[in-house]
């Protein structure tokens, strides 16, 4: 595959470098002159000096070759535009922004950059996995975030301890799939009473997120 | 009217006055404190602290009420960016932005930005008054 990743930092050189061992061609441009030296130097010559935002740039570059586009800069702002020119004027099949700021994620996704990485929001769900206290952890999204799969804990001070899976009220829309216990793993019924330290694997959309933590783990 | 500037460089500062002066609504947005000594002592709409490709900011500015944006900074990426958002996700009537580069200008025309390039604008001024 032919890649283009707009920006040398950190991320790019790292991302580059592992592209390049998995046999891809890659390409780098960045702006800054000392570090399209060094990269060429530990990388040899995939490296393009030029600003990858300008579509004069992007021709010299193939971009219209390209089967992927990855703009890895760390302005936001940057990561769109060259995203959204490589994909209107050179119509590049698959694009992917890395974004510093979680909310740009829907609104890329609004202008037309379906896949975005946050490093913000990756580090801070490995944060709610690592830290024990935290009630409610986010495991997988689905359908492009439209759904989620958490993992809620119940603590012993919540209102659901003692009580069946019925009588909860669930928000419609939400689904619990597992109860890990202590002794074992079942598949909930309506008749399933819920104890303190009970772990719930549920599916959910977002917005109802906030409900399913308050009946859960509600005191 | 009701205006947010984003950017409060010479351009940005003199619409702001220019606008105010005439009794419309202004409200200019910059990332830099320093930047509003550029406004005119008489302005009398409101200065605000914050980043124009950011929603709450641009919330806070009033852009859900606002009748026109203008992104004018020094950055032809956080121009075009802001006045997406503007446009896109707030839906204000009349959105402007400045894009220095005119091939980025002529692109984003193609996707529905009212741009105007300052490179091309004057360019041709200049060739205008040279053959007169």
């Amino acid at each position: 595959m032919y890649i283009i990743v707009v920006g040398g930092g950190k991320v790019g050189y790292y991302l580059s470098k592992a592209l390049l061992s998995e046999g891809h061609e890659v390409l780098i441009i960045e702006k800054d002159a000392t570090k399209v030296e060094r990269i060429e130097e530990e990388l040899g010559s995939i490296c393009m000096q030029g600003d990858g935002c300008e579509a004069a740039t992007l021709e010299e570059a193939g971009t219209e070759r390209a089967n992927l586009f990855v703009a890895v800069t760390d302005e936001d702002e940057d990561n769109l535009v060259a995203c959204q020119v490589a994909k209107h004027k050179f119509n590049v099949p698959r694009i992917i922004a890395r974004i510093g700021n979680p909310k740009n994620e829907a609104l890329f996704k609004k202008l037309g950059i379906d896949v975005t990485v946050s490093a913000t929001d990756l580090i801070l769900e490995h944060i709610e996995q690592e830290v024990p206290t935290h009630p409610l952890i986010h495991l997988l999204e689905l359908r492009g975030g439209k759904l989620e799969v958490v993992e809620v804990k119940i603590p012993s001070t919540s209102a659901a301890v003692g009580k069946q899976l019925k009588e909860l009220h669930l928000p419609p829309g939400s689904i619990l799939s597992l109860i890990i216990k202590e002794e074992g793993v079942q598949v909930p019924t309506q008749d399933t009473t819920l104890e303190a330290e009970d772990r719930l694997i549920a599916v959910t959309k977002p917005e109802l997120e906030q409900a399913l933590r308050n009946i859960l783990t509600g005191s | 009217m009701r205006v947010v500037i984003m950017g409060c460089g010479r351009v940005g500062a003199q619409l702001a006055a220019l606008l105010d002066s005439e009794g419309h609504q202004v409200t200019v947005l910059d990332v830099n404190s320093g930047s509003f000594s550029r406004l005119v002592p008489t302005f009398k709409g409101t200065a605000l602290l914050g980043d124009g490709t950011d929603e709450d900011s641009l919330r806070k500015a009033g852009i859900e009420e606002a009748d026109a944006f203008v992104a004018v900074t020094q950055g032809d990426n956080r121009n075009v960016m802001a006045a997406q958002i503007a446009k896109h996700i707030f839906n204000v009537p009349k959105v402007l932005c400045r894009i220095y580069d005119p091939l980025r200008e002529e692109l984003y025309e193609t996707l529905g930005l009212d741009a105007i390039s300052p490179t091309t604008v004057l360019a041709q001024l200049l060739k205008e008054k040279l053959i007169e």
